[in-house]
C-alpha cells in the first residue's frame, strides 16, 4: 500500500506535478469562494479564455508564454471593468463580448504558427506533468501573492460581496476592491493554466467552494473546507492520471466533480437525501 | 436649533431621468423625520445620496457642515430586505460586527471595546441568542433587527432606515417603534422612508413629502393636507368627502385604468 502511494512520486517530473497541482488546487478554492458567492463562474470562464491571444502572442514574440497569458488576463479584465462601470453595457454582455472576441483571437493567432493542433491541446487541457523548476517557482510566487492579498483584503472583499452598501457608508471604495478581485482572478487562471488548462480552470474555480457552501456557514470554514477539496482533489486526481493512465487535468476535475455530487445529496441539512428525509417525517 | 444633517438643493438624476430634483432638508440634532412618498418618488435615491453612495448632480449634502465621507461612521444605513443576499454564509455575530469596519479598518482585530458595543447591540434588539446563526434561518422580523444591531453597533449620529414597516407583522413594527423612543433619548438623528402615512402622522415628530420635489417638510399636521396629499400622489390619491386614500399599488399601473387585484390602500384623514 505505502509502495502503491509512494511509487508515482519517485519520478522527479511527478513531484514537480504534485507541488504545482496542490497550490493551484489551493489557490483556486480559496478565491472560488468568491466566484461562488458573486456569481462570477461565468466571468472565471472568460478570463480562461481571454488568455489565448497573450499566450499566442507570446509565443510569436518569443517570451515567456505566463507572462502573455499574464497581461492578457489582466487585460480584459480591466476591459470588464471598464465597459460595465457606468452601466453602460451589463456585465454577462461585457464577458460575452470580450471572452469571444479574445478567444476568436487567440485561435488565429495560434493557427497561423502551424502547430496548432498540439499546442491549443496543451493550452486547452493542461500539462501538469510537463511543469519545469522554473514554472514552479512562478506558481508558488503568483500563488502567494494571491492567498496574501485574500487574507489583507478579506474585510474589504467580505464588504464589497455582502453588503457593497454598507462599504459606502463606510467610506470605503467597494468599486476598486472588485477590480482587484478582477486582477487576483486573473492571477489564479493564470497560475492554474499549466496544471487544468483554460477549459477546466473554471471548474476548479468554482466547484470546491460550491461543495463547502453546502457544507458550511461562515465564509473562513468555507474557505478552508473547500481548500481541503481543492488540494484532495488535485492529489486523487494525479494518482488516478498515473494509474489510470489518463488526463490530469480532467482527472483533478473530475475528482472534485465527485466530491460536489457527494454534498449535493448527503450533506447534512442542505443535501436531497438529508431534505428529503426531513420532508418525510410529519411536522 | 443647529440643523446638524442637511441637504442643500440635492439633485440627483438616473440617467438623465431625474430622481431628486432640488430637495433643500434641514433636520436638527436627534430629531425623528418621516419620509413619506409614492413608489418612485426618490426616497431611497435620497438615502443613498445621503451616505455616499450616488453623487449628486447638484447639491450637497452635510452632517454637522461637513461632507459625510470625511467622519467616521456618522451615518448608519438600514437597506431594504430585498436588497440583501440572505443566503450569504455570514451568521448574525458576524453582520454586527461589520458595523465596527469603519473603526476598525481593512486588518486590525477587533478590540473589547467592538466586541462591547457588538454584545450592546445584540441585547438592545432582544437577538443576542441568535448571535451565531446563518442569517438566512432567520424570520423576516429578525432579519431585520440584525441590520438594527449592525446600525446601532455603528455608534451613528444619523439613522437611515429604508422601508422599514414594509413586510414585517405588526409586533415587530411595534417593536422597532419601541427602539425609536429609546434611540430619542441617545440623541441619534433618525430618518425612516416609509409608505405608511398613519405611522407617519402618528408616531414621529417631523414629516418630509417628497415627490422627486420635497413637496412639505414639517409637523404632520402642517405636511398631511389635503393639498400637499393631492400634490404627491397625483392621480393615486382620491378625495372622499374630508378622507383622503391614496393607492400604492402597481407603479406604472397607476392612472392608466386597468384594475388591480391586488392594490392595497393606506388611507389618511386630513386634518
Amino acid at each position: 500500500m505505502i509502495d502503491w502511494l509512494t511509487e508515482p512520486f519517485a519520478l522527479a517530473f511527478m513531484q514537480r506535478a504534485l507541488v504545482a497541482a496542490v497550490v493551484v488546487g489551493l489557490v483556486c478554492s480559496v478565491l472560488g469562494c468568491y466566484v461562488v458567492l458573486r456569481s462570477m463562474a461565468f466571468l472565471g470562464d472568460a478570463l480562461a479564455h481571454a488568455v489565448l491571444p497573450g499566450i499566442a502572442l507570446a509565443y510569436l514574440a518569443g517570451v515567456d508564454l505566463l507572462a502573455g497569458a499574464l497581461v492578457a488576463a489582466l487585460l480584459v479584465a480591466l476591459g470588464i471593468g471598464f465597459l460595465t462601470r457606468h452601466g453602460t453595457v451589463r456585465e454577462d454582455t461585457a464577458i460575452g463580448i470580450l471572452f469571444a472576441a479574445a478567444l476568436s483571437l487567440g485561435v488565429l493567432l495560434i493557427s497561423s504558427t502551424g502547430s496548432y493542433a498540439t499546442d491549443l491541446t496543451h493550452i486547452l487541457f493542461g500539462d501538469v506533468l510537463g511543469v519545469s523548476t522554473t514554472d514552479l517557482w512562478l506558481t508558488g510566487g503568483l500563488a502567494a501573492a494571491v492567498l496574501l492579498a485574500v487574507a489583507l483584503l478579506y474585510r474589504e472583499l467580505l464588504l464589497a460581496s455582502f453588503d457593497p452598501l454598507l462599504a459606502h457608508t463606510l467610506g470605503r471604495r467597494p468599486g476598486l476592491v472588485l477590480l482587484a478581485l478582477l486582477v487576483l482572478l486573473a492571477l489564479t487562471v493564470v497560475v492554474s493554466l499549466q496544471t487544468v488548462g483554460v477549459g477546466l480552470v473554471t471548474a476548479l474555480l468554482v466547484t470546491p467552494g460550491a461543495t463547502a457552501s453546502l457544507l458550511t456557514q461562515r465564509l473562513p470554514t468555507m474557505m478552508a473546507v473547500a481548500a481541503v477539496v481543492g488540494v484532495v482533489s488535485s492529489v486523487v486526481g494525479l494518482y488516478l492520471s498515473y494509474y489510470l493512465d489518463v488526463a490530469s487535468g480532467a482527472a483533478i476535475v473530475l475528482t472534485a466533480t465527485a466530491f460536489f455530487v457527494a454534498a449535493f445529496f448527503l450533506a447534512p441539512h442542505r443535501g436531497l437525501v438529508w431534505r428529503r428525509l426531513g420532508d418525510a417525517r410529519p411536522g | 436649533m443647529t440643523a446638524m444633517l442637511a441637504l442643500e438643493e440635492l439633485t440627483v438624476r438616473y440617467n438623465g431621468q431625474p430622481a431628486l430634483e432640488r430637495v433643500t432638508l434641514h433636520v436638527p440634532h436627534g430629531a425623528q423625520v418621516a419620509i413619506v412618498g409614492p413608489n418612485g418618488a426618490g426616497k431611497s435615491t435620497l438615502f443613498k445620496a445621503m451616505v455616499g453612495l450616488l453623487r449628486p448632480q447638484h447639491g450637497h449634502v452635510l452632517v454637522h457642515g461637513r461632507p459625510p465621507g470625511d467622519q467616521t461612521d456618522p451615518v448608519a444605513y438600514v437597506p431594504q430586505r430585498e436588497e440583501i443576499d440572505w443566503r450569504f454564509p455570514v451568521t448574525v455575530a458576524d453582520v454586527v460586527m461589520m458595523g465596527r469596519y469603519g473603526r476598525l479598518g481593512a486588518v486590525r482585530r477587533p478590540q473589547a471595546a467592538d466586541r462591547e458595543a457588538v454584545a450592546r447591540a445584540l441585547d438592545e434588539l432582544s437577538i443576542a441568542h441568535l448571535a451565531r446563526r446563518p442569517i438566512g434561518e432567520l424570520s423576516g422580523g429578525q432579519q431585520q433587527r440584525v441590520f438594527l444591531a449592525r446600525a446601532l453597533a455603528q455608534e451613528p449620529h444619523v439613522l437611515l432606515l429604508d422601508e422599514p414597516f414594509t413586510g414585517v407583522d405588526a409586533s415587530a413594527k411595534e417593536a422597532l417603534l419601541g427602539l425609536l423612543e429609546v434611540l430619542r433619548g441617545e440623541d441619534i438623528t433618525v430618518l425612516v422612508s416609509t409608505h405608511d402615512m398613519n405611522t407617519a402622522a402618528t408616531r414621529f415628530e417631523l414629516a418630509a413629502l417628497l415627490n422627486q420635489r420635497l413637496i412639505a417638510y414639517g409637523p404632520p399636521a402642517e405636511v398631511f393636507t389635503p393639498a400637499h396629499i393631492g400634490e404627491a400622489y397625483g392621480g393615486q390619491a382620491l378625495f372622499v368627502g374630508d378622507m383622503v386614500v391614496v393607492d400604492q399599488c402597481c407603479p406604472g399601473h397607476v392612472g392608466d385604468g386597468i384594475a388591480h387585484r391586488h392594490s392595497h390602500t393606506g388611507e389618511e384623514k386630513a386634518p
